[in-house]
């Protein structure tokens, strides 16, 4: 699991093994339109809400094609949040901000 | 098109290696398409898909993908295992990939568009990763549960099976069985090349599994309901149907085993590839006749196989051991097969199709089904199954010889299962109740082509083997046992009676000439003393003539001397 593709690597990379930090996988299928709306919006939505402790691994599987069935990928694209355990992945484009941060499990840590 | 039509290329097909199947289709699946497998949960069709991927990476050289999702890589390979084949090692030598699709809905969660790109990116990934021909999708169904976005869904799957087809890849995708579809989904809408359905159903507790090619656009196939076995010799399916009547016969006669037997038979024995019936009573000896049968077709160096349903191999081995037989040595020496199988372990239809494999496998000459009486079900099935099984060996050429068991001393409608017309000959075996014993006898109802004796004749089971026993007929009928024995006895009596009458004839007859022979010596006695007292008077006369002489001459003399 711990192959390092060529993506374009962590955003930013401050503060590792922190409790709240986020490392997130986006796994897409090369420059589709669907795929950079879900890149987008979930820039987005880190940058809003996780500034400064969350990490984005873009992968493209038409790159890497194997790693689609080491990673249990079916859906393109699909986001997967390996950090803070447990495991979730989110498929689609992520256009649905609410359900990324309920999905993401951010939404509590957002109330203080 | 004219030209077309006058030289169309049959349909190329993927032949699946799985026996039957691929006469049925006439070749196998439609190669470089997909085929939709379906039926119900345990109907074996991941057996037939993985089955299909098998064969096609060790017999034709066409390496295959497993995209599996349901079952885990290694579920799979235990499974399959089963079948006797070593998926490990085929995957290990890159001739099949394994890929598990699992899609866990709990940690899933759809936010916007999306589509399956990873899905196909995955499998194209395999597919090239071994140079794969051949593609299962084991119930891509599954993924209607995983996701929601059902159109997205239908509409990749649409785009999948054309990837499939753009590539040429031949691929099986099973389906679960849906109510009033052929799948939950309606696969079928979108795999319209090939259906074949598998069913396994359940009649008076016995499982018989079938299958059905539903649709094959653009080739001729067989739609009847085939069974179909899985098993440790991996599936295979049985085309069996009503034969034509058009087997060769042969004029060559076979013997019974029983040489008593072989004499009522005009021809010496029975044909070869005949079928024949021996109908009797409980304790007749129909297994050891059935023995008899096999080792002698053994002995002529005949493969022979025995279908056991009621007792194990080495009961009958050990039975034939009584009358003399020794049929270990024949398995020894791998002439003789023993399949036993209780009847009620398959259906009717599974037995046929077992049969049906047994004798593709071992080749048999001659065959033995003791007791075809032992298979249960709707008369209706019992009697089409029966006559499936006679088609087979007879187009075979296959001595058949079958046993029946009969409740009762009378032939009833029921009891011969209709088989008598199927049948080329016809003994009934049976116990004649007489003087307080029990008489074993035998009869050649028919034999079809040759003369047979009408005789009832009672036949011994010895040490040495079954002996018929030469018939008594007399004006009081055919007698057997120990009236037969009684009425030997009597006769042998009435033989001494009679030789001792002849003798006392005789006797009278000397003493008689011997008295006969004394009065006519005492006569000839009285007659010659007669003559000798004639003889005596005589001469006495012709003393005393002479006597008269000489005294008429001293007279004479006298008076001339007076004178």
């Amino acid at each position: 699991m711990n192959a390092q593709p060529e993506s374009s690597g962590p955003l930013t990379t401050p503060e590792e093994d922190d409790a709240g930090f986020y490392r997130l996988r986006l796994y897409v299928a090369g420059q589709t339109p669907k795929s950079l709306t879900a890149m987008a919006n979930l820039k987005k939505v880190c940058e809003q809400h996780l500034a400064g402790r969350y990490e984005i691994e873009v992968i493209d599987l038409m790159q890497n094609p194997r790693l689609a069935a080491g990673d249990q990928i079916l859906a393109i694209p699909t986001l997967v949040r390996r950090l803070p355990s447990p495991l979730k992945r989110i498929i689609g484009d992520l256009s649905n901000t609410e359900k990324v941060l309920v999905g993401l499990d951010i939404r509590p840590q957002e109330a203080p | 098109m004219p030209a077309e039509a006058t030289a169309r290329p049959s349909l190329p097909k993927a032949p699946t290696g799985i026996a039957g199947f691929d006469d049925i289709t006439l070749g196998g699946l439609p190669a470089g398409r997909p085929t939709l497998v379906c039926g119900s949960a345990g109907s074996g069709k991941t057996m037939f898909a993985s089955t299909f991927l098998v064969n096609g990476a060790t017999l034709y050289d066409e390496p295959g993908v497993f995209m599996s999702f349901e079952e885990r890589a290694e579920d799979l390979v235990a499974n399959v295992a089963s079948l006797g084949y070593d998926l490990d090692k085929l995957v290990a030598d890159g001739r099949i990939a394994i890929d598990h699709v699992q899609v866990d809905r709990s940690e899933i969660e759809e936010n916007g568009e999306y589509d399956l790109e990873g899905l196909f990116l995955r499998l194209g990934w395999a597919v090239d990763s071994v140079g794969a021909k051949r593609v299962v999708l084991d119930t891509i169904e599954t993924l209607f549960s995983s996701l929601d976005n059902e159109a997205v869904l239908r509409s990749e799957l649409r785009r999948l099976f054309g990837w499939i087809k753009e590539r040429g890849l031949t691929c099986v995708i099973t389906g679960e069985r849906g109510e009033g579809q052929f799948t939950r989904q309606g696969l079928e809408e979108y795999v319209s090349d090939c259906v074949v359905l598998l069913d396994n159903r359940v009649h008076e507790q016995i499982t018989t599994r079938r299958l059905r090619v539903v649709k094959y656009r653009g080739s001729a196939h067989g739609t009847n309901e085939y069974p179909f076995l899985i098993d440790s010799q991996g599936i295979s399916v049985l085309p069996v149907t009503g034969a034509a009547l058009t087997h060769e016969v042969s004029s060559e006669t076979v013997s019974s085993g029983v040489p008593g037997l072989d004499a009522m038979l005009g021809a010496g024995g029975f044909y070869r590839g005949s079928s024949i019936l021996l109908t009797g009573t409980a304790g007749t000896g129909k297994t050891t006749f059935s023995s008899c049968f096999v080792d002698a077709a053994c002995a002529r160096g005949e493969r022979c196989l025995f279908f056991v349903f009621e007792e194990s191999p080495a009961q009958i081995i050990r039975n034939a051991r009584s009358v003399g037989l020794d049929l270990a040595r024949h398995v020894e020496s791998g002439l003789l097969r023993f399949e036993a199988a209780r009847p009620s372990l398959y259906g009717l239809e599974m037995h046929l199709a077992r049969m049906h494999r047994d004798l593709d496998l071992f080749q048999p000459q001659a065959v033995v089904i003791d007791p075809i009486s032992a298979f249960n079900g709707p008369e209706m099935e019992v009697q089409s199954v029966l006559l499936r099984m006679v088609d087979l060996l007879k187009a075979r050429g296959i001595t058949a010889l079958l046993t029946s068991l009969l409740h009762q001393n009378y032939v009833s409608s029921q009891q011969d299962l209709g088989m008598s017309s199927l049948m080329d000959s016809w003994v009934r075996l049976f116990n004649e109740e007489a003087n307080g014993e029990m008489n074993r006898t035998l009869y050649v109802i028919k034999s079809r082509g040759m003369s047979h004796s009408n005789q009832v004749r009672e036949y011994v089971m010895s040490g040495s083997g079954i002996g018929m026993i030469e018939p008594y007929i007399g004006p009081e009928g055919v007698l057997t046992g120990s009236a037969r024995v009684i009425q030997a006895s009597r006769e042998q009596a009435a033989r001494v009676r009679r030789r001792q009458e002849a003798e006392r004839r005789q006797r009278d007859l000397a003493r008689r000439r011997e008295a006969t022979e004394r009065q006519m010596a005492e006569l000839r006695a009285a007659l010659e003393a007669e003559e000798e007292e004639i003889a005596l008077l005589h001469s006495e006369d012709a003393e005393r003539e002479a006597a008269l002489e000489r005294d008429r001459d001293a007279m004479y003399r006298h008076r001339n001397a007076a004178e």
